[in-house]
């Protein structure tokens, strides 16, 4: 060997594979403000549409004049239901089997409801128009809090599904039932309880909140009526489904239709759902033969693009005296506002509600659901979480804390005492999942080791002392949560968005010089894929990350995917693109035999080509069989180096991890101060350590935004109490805490590269670990439970209610 | 009611191309760079001065360009996104920074954001974590959680300074 020769460290290196942290390609551009949003596409003759909307919550809607708004100059239509009736769109099928209007049809029944879309040459002048629309409005009573909203007396709130009993799951008890929704055994349940030594039982309410990502919602159509085809650019996490959920609600073929999201400023699952404006701006385009671009403002994307959570769960553990968990049941009450419009796979009303047992071993458990309307927005999307993951992260995790003090045992150690045992896994959950793969008590014990948890309880037990003797008017929490998640949506077996299998998907196409491009039908809005799928592509077939460009996004050319949510991309498509690269590898090795001149299975794989086995000289590397595979291959063999897959994953993946947090809050104040916050994740075979590490980060951030202060709040009429970001909790870098991160790896036995999805993990596990937190600062004064979130005011009123406060 | 006015035109110094263009009093400064100079680098995220997407550098100072009329920056000096790389067109300290340390996620907030710590360390060329933090205080980012941000100036500001960068001990 020459000194020229590079090295096999060398050689790795160069690919920047699986593992390495690899700078992102997209920052080149995004750095340098050369990216392209939706807002940012600009094309010939472009109009503008905006929304008149609802100030009120609930009321008839008498009249609508657009006479004024016509003459103004500049406006060229004002589109009401009226007029989607024409085109059978004045509602649209949402994706959790329910109907919403696009635009007021007779009612409206949420605030800032979407009534008219004005459609102006400018966004200035929409806005003029807007202000010339006369509706004529008659007011009715709201039904704002879901607890009520199932009695007798409660108004109607959707008066087109007067007479129908069963929804789209199952009967409806009442005009403002949406669906119940029950899994595991009842009976099984209910005889642990009454044979339980210990059990308790709290109401933990899981506010309503919103992702809000810092680009808003917004679309771009351009309808060629030569053609016949419809262009639309959009902030979509899942392009290809609003290719085909357009088909066939517009009747226009699929092939006609061409979707593009373009870059995604974040969408942490505000991009999933079908909203009145892409409708609108769509039908704006085909009515007025221009491109109509439809921007949605801040305020619009608070109160009426898809809220989360909003769930009420009445949870109850059975448990020994010893503290082994024996029984869970669970109800929850969920407020999905005026439409369901929850962004869950269609078959799953409560999304994976039913992973509440986490991770803990419950012989028997019992989870009902009853979704419920109110005058509010409609939503109900998987704010950085797998469906309902969070909430039911939140529910178990806190209830676990509960039963602990019940108990007078240490949290941590109640958790070491139930966990999954890694030896149980695959574990067949009480209510219906097989956990892939854990290890949990190593990753407890690696957290409780990290942090010092034995000397942190002991400065807690001084710190209570020191308050009990009024020396000091500071509490401290630790926060313990430990979090099992469930991504990748999913199999078809039980996975569908409105019939389509959430598969994935991705094509390789290697070019004759040993470069290549890679289309994946997933959709990063953050996420660095352009940067991470070539690294799976490098590793597996030994061509640099660099050499390969990955696209997403645009419907003519990615393969069919269902896009990016619910930490689905590393499970699904992440695999595809394996297997993808795993198929190109197999031919490659054909061309490498015959060029080499041995047989197939006299060859091995080494870095970036194959050698033959025992004569490590003979080699040929991926570049050279890159250019035979097109200009030399062999006799018999198609030319060319391509691949595609589809892939149907057989489970879920189950990431988790073990969080601590230590706060201190001043009682006379309320104010806290988060003291330290360690992270520990177990995301499987980690692909880019520098992005995981970056995900995390930001979950961790938007967990505490959610636990510590961030609403979506509504005054007993139905107006919007945070509707912008004056009143809508969004911290900034002085409020934010800084986070340790560390990991295991667990991988998952199923996937192909042994990953599972990470960017959501830290959102799941970390509210219930500042919510865990707050509670035990105060537990120790006979507190209980104190519901989220956990702002100033509100930890004041629990200092006051527990009469440490005058 | 507002509505349609007569155009005014204004004129100013745009990453040092002088620029004009005849808009209504109304016009925001940020509808005018994007629209009319069609530099779409600079963004909007909340229209009330809040996240900061919308930063630019009016005559030295970091401006929110979503509350501002264009007619107000008529004659001023203004940098955007698109003029804070390198004169050879080279990445700036804080470009790569921002890369380096990754800063940046969806990349929506990181024209604003570099944009003020652009002016940031000029206004402090050697900041602590905590003058960094309060620095970019009305910047607002959902993805990154700031931390790498924070790290990514620390190095913008090493690198001008011609200092080692240090990580922050954990």
């Amino acid at each position: 060997m020459n000194d020229m020769t590079p090295t096999r460290e060398q050689r790795e290196a160069k690919l920047e594979g699986m593992g390495c942290k690899r700078k992102r390609v997209e920052d080149i551009r995004f750095t340098q403000g050369r990216g392209q949003y939706v807002d940012d596409v600009k094309l010939p003759g472009m109009l503008h549409g905006d929304f008149v909307r609802s100030p009120y919550a609930h009321a008839r809607v008498k009249s609508i004049n657009t006479e004024k708004a016509l003459k103004v100059p500049g406006v060229l239509a004002v589109i009401t239901a009226e007029t989607l009736k024409t085109v059978n769109l004045a509602w649209m099928p949402t994706l959790a089997g329910d109907v919403q209007m696009v635009l007021a049809d007779g009612k409206v029944l949420f605030q800032n409801q979407e009534v008219a879309f004005v459609v102006a040459t400018d966004r200035y002048t929409a806005d003029d128009g807007i202000n010339a629309v006369e509706v004529e409005y008659e007011q009715l009573e709201p039904q704002i809090d879901p607890f009520t909203a199932m009695d007798p007396g409660a108004p109607v709130l959707r008066e087109d599904l007067t007479g129908k009993n069963t929804g789209a799951h199952g009967p409806r008890k009442h005009h403002n039932h949406i669906f119940e929704w029950t899994v595991g055994d009842k009976d099984l349940t209910d005889a642990a309880f009454r044979k339980a030594d210990v059990t308790i039982k709290e109401m933990i309410s899981y506010h309503r909140t919103h992702p809000s990502p810092l680009e808003t919602c917004q679309s771009l159509c351009s309808f060629d009526k030569i053609k016949g085809e419809l262009t639309i650019y959009g902030t979509f996490q899942a392009p290809h489904v609003v290719r085909t959920v357009v088909a066939l609600i517009a009747k226009i073929p699929e092939h006609k239709i061409h979707v593009i999201a373009p870059d995604i400023g974040g969408g942490f699952g505000n991009k999933v759902g079908v909203y009145p404006g892409y409708v609108c701006s769509a039908v704006a385009s085909i009515v007025t033969g221009k491109p109509v671009k439809w921007v949605e403002d801040r305020i619009e994307n608070l109160t009426s693009t898809s809220f989360a959570r909003d769930y009420h769960m009445t949870t109850e553990i059975a448990a020994t005296k010893e503290g082994k968990v024996t029984g869970l049941r669970v109800h929850v009450l969920a407020d999905h506002g005026a439409f369901d419009a929850c962004a869950d796979p269609s078959k799953w009303p409560a999304g994976f509600m039913n992973i509440v047992t986490g991770s803990y071993d419950f012989p028997v458990a019992h989870l009902a659901v009853d979704g419920v309307y109110t005058n509010k927005a409609p939503g109900g999307v998987a704010y950085r979480c797998s469906f309902r993951v969070t909430e039911a992260a939140y529910c178990i995790e806190r209830a676990m804390d509960i039963l602990a003090q019940k108990l007078g045992m240490d949290p941590a150690e109640l958790r070491l005492k139930n966990f999954i045992k890694a030896e149980q896994f695959p574990y067949q959950s009480a209510l219906g999942w097989e956990y892939d793969s854990g290890d949990y008590h190593t990753a407890m014990k690696q957290m409780m080791e990290k942090v010092d948890y034995a000397g942190l309880r002991k400065e807690q037990a001084e710190k209570r002392e020191a308050f009990r003797r009024g020396e000091t008017r500071e509490i401290m929490g630790l926060g313990v949560s430990f979090f099992t998640e469930i991504v990748g949506a999913g199999p078809s077996k039980n996975c569908d968005i409105l019939g389509i299998a959430m598969f994935d998907s991705c094509e390789i196409r290697l070019h004759p010089t040993g470069s290549g491009v890679a289309r994946v039908g997933t959709k990063s809005q953050g996420q660095g894929h352009e940067t991470t799928w070539a690294q799976i592509i490098a590793t597996e077939i030994g061509i640099p990350a660099d050499d390969i460009t990955v696209e997403e996004g645009n419907t003519d050319t990615a393969p069919y995917g269902l896009g990016t949510y619910g930490s689905r991309s590393t499970p699904v498509a992440g695999a595809a693109i394996a297997m993808a690269a795993r198929k190109i590898k197999a031919k490659a090795q054909m061309i490498a035999a015959y060029k080499l001149e041995v047989h197939e299975d006299d060859l091995e794989w080494d870095i970036d080509g194959f050698r033959v086995k025992g004569l490590p000289e003979k080699v040929l590397g991926m570049k050279d069989i890159c250019w035979i595979a097109y200009n030399a291959p062999p006799p018999g063999m198609e030319p060319g180096l391509e691949a595609v897959s589809y892939y149907d994953p057989p489970n879920m993946t189950y990431p988790f991890g073990a969080y601590l947090c230590v706060m201190d809050i001043d009682v006379d104040t309320g104010v806290y101060k988060v003291r330290r916050f360690y992270a520990l994740d177990d995301c499987g075979t980690r692909i880019n350590p520098m992005i995981i590490e970056g995900q995390v980060h930001g979950g961790l951030t938007e967990a505490f935004a959610i636990a510590m202060g961030q609403e979506i709040r509504y005054d007993d009429t139905g107006n919007v109490m945070s509707g912008s970001f004056v009143d809508f909790f969004i911290p900034t870098a002085v409020e934010t805490p800084k986070w340790e991160t560390d990991f295991t790896v667990t991988p998952s036995p199923h996937h192909p590269i042994g990953a599972k999805g990470v960017g959501e993990s830290p959102n799941v596990g970390g509210v219930p670990c500042f919510s865990n937190a707050v509670n035990d600062a105060f537990s120790f004064l006979g507190s209980t439970h104190i519901q989220m979130p956990h702002d100033y005011w509100r930890n004041w009123q629990a200092a006051k209610a527990l009469g440490v406060v005058g | 009611m507002a509505t349609q006015a007569k155009k005014t035109q204004v004129s100013m110094k745009v990453n040092g191309v002088e620029v004009d263009g005849l808009v209504e009093p109304r016009t925001l400064l940020v509808h005018f760079i994007r629209e009319n100079l069609q530099l779409t680098g600079t963004h909007i995220g909340c229209e009330t001065t809040h996240c900061g997407a919308c930063t630019v550098d009016i005559d030295g100072l970091s401006v929110k360009s979503c509350t501002m009329f264009a007619v107000q920056a008529d004659g001023s000096e203004i940098t955007t996104i698109e003029g804070i790389a390198n004169a050879d067109g080279t990445l700036s300290a804080l470009q790569e920074g921002f890369r380096q340390m990754h800063g940046l996620q969806c990349g929506f907030c990181t024209p604003g954001m570099i944009t003020r710590a652009h002016r940031l360390l000029q206004e402090n060329p050697d900041p602590t974590e905590e003058e960094i933090r309060f620095g970019i205080a009305g910047n607002l980012c959902r993805c990154t959680g700031y931390q790498n941000i924070v790290r990514a100036i620390q190095y913008a500001a090493a690198k001008i300074n011609g200092t080692e960068f240090q990580e922050a001990a954990e």
